[in-house]
């Protein structure tokens, strides 16, 4: 259903041109999810936004790549075609639910806007739908909550109407950006739930751009892992987790504290902090950090290769070297390998 | 092991004022009668989500919070009422560890500045330049590079650990921690973690540590207090906290946490709490938790459970139905 193929965006700072996205492909299928992971930095919320080219251009540019939704180039669309597709084939929601609702309007107008602009319904109608809307979320007394405030709702909530209004004009693909990050764990507990009921009742496809490996572990059939605006390491869920084959996934998935586990262990830590893009490391991205790292890296940077069926990394090392060296690695870092 | 520090019926209520004479016309309960103590030598966990109090708790700790009734004890004298001049004697011994580092450095004080001002607060100044080398040399900062840098110069993580030079200075007996990691990017997080830990061990330290990411508690804490609306729901030790846990608070933040494991987190039951964080202003009535709790009955709405302990060792949960062994073993992890 989406089809990016080599994507290139790049934001022209006074600093100098950062490349946020560099040469970035990958596939969606029909009520499929893929998880989007990265730290801040790696440039996942600028490939989310190049997806419906909202990046503010200037600074934004796209001077490479396409981006294929039903076989159609979003970026080479003309801005009618564009606004028409935006929230009615495929719909957004932000991290911060307080900054994408409008305060001065009610819950109601803003949610009846959102289902008049892509569907023609008289006001009566849209009513009705905001309520049918409201219910799917998990609002309850919807009619009396129409008429309240954004201030008037807590934050989960604010994400519920959020979803809700994506949801208005029942678009094929959600981008879900960062949206429990700012939610207290029982509240993303509910939306993550939320998620996944929507996709099963009208087989939404999902795009979720997280930081936490845990919420991507519950909610995606594939993962792309990207760092320093490439996508490192990109395969079904299962295989980025156990059959990790990209030295900084591995790292990653061990630096992360485990609440399954006993607590006592030491943790794996990643030395130094992820790289200014406007003067990325010669080689390998990842390589001044890296504790797999060899000569070789700081001349090569390897692109995406193929390690199983659909299990592709961005590393030199074949997956026997790097099993081999794991525990050497794991050893000279003081943690116990499980 | 002794106690450092004691927190005995601890309330911290803030009045509401409304209307042009700012008449008050309620109270927020940020703490509503906390009991914690905490041993010599350990790191107490403080846990729970955003509104409970934690962050109160912790500048109520320091004294930066004057407690509207209750005690807090350090090595066994009380300090609720104590003087500016007595603060300032007490903060030799204990210090803190903020949440952002990018608004707890001053933007315009060198590295060596920031972490000097403390030595200098309390007339350290004896071979000043040494001693904030050896700091930084502690904390894995670079003495030769950063001595004279400003704080924009650094990333989170090594302002992270500009703030912790700063707060062991004084070879302080207690550091409190308000989320010190929680802004921090998951790769660097790691590092300050190993490093809170080194430190502990290197420097004989006893944390009070606060975090609302359960992973992180469990990890480091070697006890831990779960906090909900201004209350302690349940107090553990590490080794029971996430396999024993009984209150049905604790179980449901428990199950709520994403494991970074596809299959474990595929099979297992979650607990999804119904509902919000009610308002502090007005908590409702009896157990505080009992219009969310999946358990709750009639008695909940009118009898006010207090901590004790139920079965495990060590363990004590303010709970009429704590969850059991049988039940608790549904909720695999």
């Amino acid at each position: 259903m989406l089809e990016v193929n080599n994507l290139h965006v790049h934001l022209d700072t006074p600093a100098g041109l950062v490349k946020a996205v560099d040469g970035v492909s990958f596939r969606l299928e029909a009520g499929q999810t893929i998880g989007i992971v990265g730290e801040s930095g790696s440039g996942k919320s600028v490939l989310a936004h190049s997806l419906t080219k909202l990046n503010p251009e200037p600074p934004a540019t796209y001077p490479k790549g396409e981006i294929l939704f039903e076989g159609e180039n979003i970026l080479t669309m003309d801005k009618k075609r564009l606004r028409n597709l935006r929230g009615k084939e495929i719909a957004m929601i932000f991290q911060d639910p307080m900054s994408s609702l409008n305060p001065v309007f009610k819950i109601g107008r803003q949610l009846m806007e959102a289902i008049q602009t892509h569907q023609k319904f008289s006001k009566k109608e849209a009513h009705q739908k905001a309520i049918e809307l409201l219910i799917d979320v998990g609002i309850s007394d919807p009619e009396r909550r129409m008429q309240d405030y954004p201030h008037q709702f807590s934050g989960g909530m604010r994400q519920r109407v959020l979803i809700a209004i994506a949801l208005a004009a029942r678009p094929k693909l959600l981008i879900a950006d960062e949206p429990t990050t700012a939610l207290d764990v029982t509240i993303q507990a509910q939306i993550i739930e939320l998620l996944k009921s929507i996709q099963k009742k009208y087989g939404t496809s999902i795009i979720m751009i997280t930081h936490d490996l845990g919420v991507v572990a519950n909610l995606a059939d594939r993962i792309l892992v990207m760092y320093a605006g490439k996508i490192v390491e990109s395969g079904s869920t299962a295989d980025i987790f156990y059959k990790t084959a990209m030295p900084y996934t591995w790292s990653l998935l061990r630096s992360i504290p485990r609440l399954d586990a006993g607590g006592t262990e030491r943790l794996l830590h990643i030395e130094g902090h992820p790289p200014n893009l406007i003067h990325p490391p010669k080689g390998c991205n990842f390589h001044p950090r890296c504790p797999f790292a060899r000569d070789a890296c700081l001349q090569t940077d390897p692109p995406l290769s193929e390690h199983g069926t659909n299990h592709s990394a961005a590393c030199i090392l074949s997956k026997p070297e790097f099993d081999k060296e794991k525990q050497a690695v794991a050893e000279r870092k003081g943690v116990l390998l499980s | 092991m002794n106690t450092l520090l004691e927190i005995k019926d601890l309330h911290v209520h803030f009045p509401i004022k409304s209307g042009v004479l700012q008449k008050t016309t309620g109270q927020v309960k940020a703490l509503n009668g906390i009991d914690l103590n905490v041993k010599k030598g350990e790191i107490l966990g403080i846990v729970g989500e955003s509104g409970c109090g934690k962050s109160t708790l912790a500048r109520s700790i320091v004294g930066l919070q004057k407690p509207t009734s209750g005690d807090i004890l350090f090595e066994g004298n009380t300090y609720t009422d104590a003087s500016a001049k007595e603060l300032y004697e007490l903060r030799r011994n204990m210090q803190m560890v903020f949440q952002d580092p990018y608004t707890s450095l001053n933007p315009r004080m060198k590295v060596s500045e920031s972490i000097a001002a403390p030595l200098k607060a309390y007339k350290k100044t004896k071979n000043l330049e040494s001693r904030v080398k050896e700091l930084m040399e502690l904390v894995g900062l670079n003495p030769d590079d950063h001595y004279n840098r400003l704080p924009h110069e650094f990333s989170g993580g090594q302002r992270q650990r500009i703030g912790i030079a700063r707060a062991i200075a004084l070879e302080p007996q207690l550091i409190v921690c308000d989320e010190p990691v929680s802004a921090l990017d998951v790769s660097v997080q790691a590092q300050v973690i190993n490093l809170f830990q080194d430190l502990q061990k290197k420097l004989d330290l006893t944390y009070v540590f606060i975090a609302h990411d359960l992973s992180v508690i469990n990890h480091i804490a070697d006890r831990v207090a779960v906090m909900y609306l201004g209350k302690v729901m349940e107090r553990s030790n590490r080794d029971s906290f996430q396999t024993h846990a009984q209150h049905p608070y604790t179980n449901a933040l428990l199950s709520a946490v994403p494991l970074p494991d596809p299959d474990k987190e595929r099979a297992r039951e979650r607990i999804v709490l119904k509902g919000e964080l009610p308002s502090p202003a007005n908590p409702p009535s009896g157990c505080v938790f009992h219009t969310r709790c999946p358990k709750a009955t009639e008695f909940c709405k009118t009898n006010i459970p207090v901590p004790e302990e139920r079965g495990v060792p060590g363990q004590e949960v303010a709970c009429f139905y704590p969850v059991g062994t049988e039940e608790k073993a549904r909720i695999t992890l």
